[in-house]
């Protein structure tokens, strides 16, 4: 049973142009290879202006190869990605990112406050220490994800959900437009996935664009308003009620990725 | 024995200066390798700079530091870039690229020694893996008051002005970059996207290391250099979980390795009637390993001692716990 919590009208969005300016993420013939194996083949996505968006497809889809060349932290070999109109190079300050829990060294000797205040450096710019101002708002971020009291601990001696809503409240602290989150739901306590699952609800209800790369189809319906079906290409993209159809999700997780042609520029 | 203050200001002083500097130095910048889990980069730097170093001899024709330190510093940026070079095209992991580089840079250096020696220039290896400290001398000082006499201070040995400008180098820059040495450390690729160039910190912290290394290999010598680099900032790290704290215990650490190991070898052999005194950059060496044995035994929450205690207080709660649930 789907169960959508959005109003109903703001499905009725056209994917392509929204009325508020321009698309929050619009990526165009996008192509990523590593060692000359291509992991995203011309992608073609235009985000929807606002909403909670799943990106869904069998592992090794590229899903998180996606959220990475959209930031350019993988380099592409074709394609190009727009953030709100703009060049994402351009766009860093409206962006925010979780990457996975796992991509970090957890025993690093930061406080959890610390790692929150990383969201706002970007803010501060060169030079200049992180002041009283700034500590502020990563405390605040803390406390919207419940992790207030634990601000002053180091980081490795909380629990893997505990982490990972560390690393939400970093994301939040950025104050971004446009959040990217690396399965921001993986392997996490009940309690996290609640606290997780308010703050996509409390970004959606503030305008904010967040696109998640998620595993759990069973949730999908419920957490969120759009979804990007790929396995390596796209295979569908819009609205949950309308796209998370057997047939379309047979498409992307059944049988075997089709066989791709190479391209020798492969970016190393 | 009775030791002079001219004597001890004149052959002491300065080693002991060059020495607490140099192991200054390398701890505060090794903090970066061990928590990049780089470590072996210190390793690889400080020989990879040796054909740096054989070169800039050889074209220079002199002994001056100048051109020794260019193409030591040369060699290390090429030694950094055929790192990630070798990782990427051999599709390493970095240890290995780091052994293969350095192992074959070094090599290189070797056989450009030898073909220097051949030709009658004299040029020894040796002097780069232990240093000279015990020719370091500052003749100036003639006792208690020429500390005071900025005529006498003008005459410190190069080595150790060399050692204190990288010294205050290295300070000014962790200082300077301590957000962004922090976030490109932890999270390169959070680091990215808030368009900080975290593979420009890579390689500005790869250079760091290696103008600390070689402003310290002269005095100090190379092996006194990798346990620098690592051991004072590991021993910091299992006495804390603040990143601030590693950072100035570490270099109080090295100071620690550096005047207790220097002092064991200039008189522990004196006081216990020996003639000679022992190698004080292999003194501080054991110095900086018997540091950081104390710590992981007993630092207080991550040394071994500091963790069985924790455990058989949990126990003692368990049992006192199912003791209560009993009666």
């Amino acid at each position: 049973m789907q169960y959508l919590w959005r109003t109903p009208g703001s499905h009725t969005l056209p994917e392509e142009a929204s009325p508020i300016g321009p698309a929050p993420l619009s990526v165009r013939d996008l192509t990523v290879a590593y060692h000359r194996k291509p992991v995203l083949w011309n992608v073609d996505y235009t985000a929807p202006n606002g909403g909670l968006i799943a990106v869904v497809g069998p592992n090794g889809a590229g899903k998180s190869t996606l959220i990475k060349a959209c930031l350019g932290l993988v380099p592409r070999v074709s394609g190009t990605v727009e953030v709100f109109g703009q060049p994402v190079a351009k766009q860093r300050r409206l962006i925010g990112y979780v990457p996975q829990r796992e991509s970090v060294d957890w025993d690093f000797p930061v406080s959890a406050l610390d790692v929150v205040a990383m969201g706002r450096y970007g803010k501060i710019g060169w030079f200049r220490p992180v002041s009283r101002a700034h500590k502020e708002a990563a405390l605040h971020a803390l406390e919207r994800v419940g992790m207030a009291d634990f601000a002053r601990r180091q980081i490795g001696q909380l629990s893997g959900g505990q982490q990972q809503r560390v690393f939400l409240a970093r994301a939040l602290a950025q104050e971004a437009q446009l959040y990217f989150m690396d399965e921001p739901f993986a392997g996490v306590d009940a309690a996290t996935e609640r606290a997780v699952l308010q703050v996509l609800r409390d970004l959606d209800a503030a305008g904010r664009t967040v696109i998640c790369v998620h595993h759990d189809l069973q949730t999908v319906a419920e957490y969120f308003d759009h979804v990007l079906l790929m396995n390596t290409r796209v295979v569908a993209h819009g609205p949950v009620a309308r796209t998370l159809t057997p047939e379309l999700l047979g498409r992307t997780y059944g049988g075997q990725p089709l066989p791709l042609p190479v391209r020798e520029t492969a970016a190393p | 024995m009775t030791l002079s203050a001219q004597e001890f200001l004149q052959i002491d002083f300065p080693a002991l200066l060059a020495a607490v500097l140099a192991c200054a130095a390398c701890a505060l910048v090794g903090n970066f390798l061990v928590l990049r889990r780089q470590g072996m980069m210190g390793d690889a730097v400080s020989h990879a700079v040796l054909p740096g170093i054989v070169a800039g001899f050889l074209i220079a024709g002199t002994r001056e530091t100048m051109p020794m330190m260019v193409g030591a510093l040369a060699a290390a940026a090429l030694s950094g870039v055929l790192i990630e070079a070798v990782r990427r095209l051999g599709r390493l992991e970095s240890g290995a690229a780091m052994g293969v580089v350095f192992t074959v840079m070094f090599a290189a250096g070797v056989v450009m020694i030898e073909q220097a020696a051949a030709r009658g220039v004299d040029l020894d290896a040796d002097c780069v893996l232990y240093g000279q400290l015990e020719t370091i001398l500052w003749l100036a000082p003639t006792g208690w008051g020429s500390l005071l006499d900025p005529a006498a201070w003008a005459a410190m040995p190069r080595e150790v002005v060399t050692l204190a400008a990288v010294f205050v180098l290295c300070v000014a820059l962790v200082v300077l970059f301590r957000k962004e040495l922090t976030i490109t450390t932890f999270d390169p690729a959070l680091a990215s996207t808030l368009g900080i160039p975290a593979g420009l910190f890579h390689y500005g912290v790869v250079l760091l290391v290696a103008a600390t290394a070689i402003a310290a290999f002269e005095a100090v010598g190379s092996i006194l250099v990798i346990a620098m680099l690592i051991a004072p900032p590991a021993a910091a790290r299992l006495l804390t979980d603040r990143l601030g704290v590693q950072l100035v215990l570490s270099v109080a650490l090295g100071v620690l390795a550096a005047v207790a190991g220097y002092g064991a070898a200039a008189f522990g052999p004196l006081l216990l009637g020996g003639e000679h005194s022992l190698s004080a950059a292999g003194m501080i060496a054991v110095a900086s390993g018997l540091i950081l044995a104390l710590a992981a035994l007993f630092g207080p929450t991550h040394g071994v001692l500091g963790r069985r205690r924790a455990l058989g207080r949990l126990r003692g709660a368990g049992a006192v716990a199912a003791e209560g649930r009993s009666s």
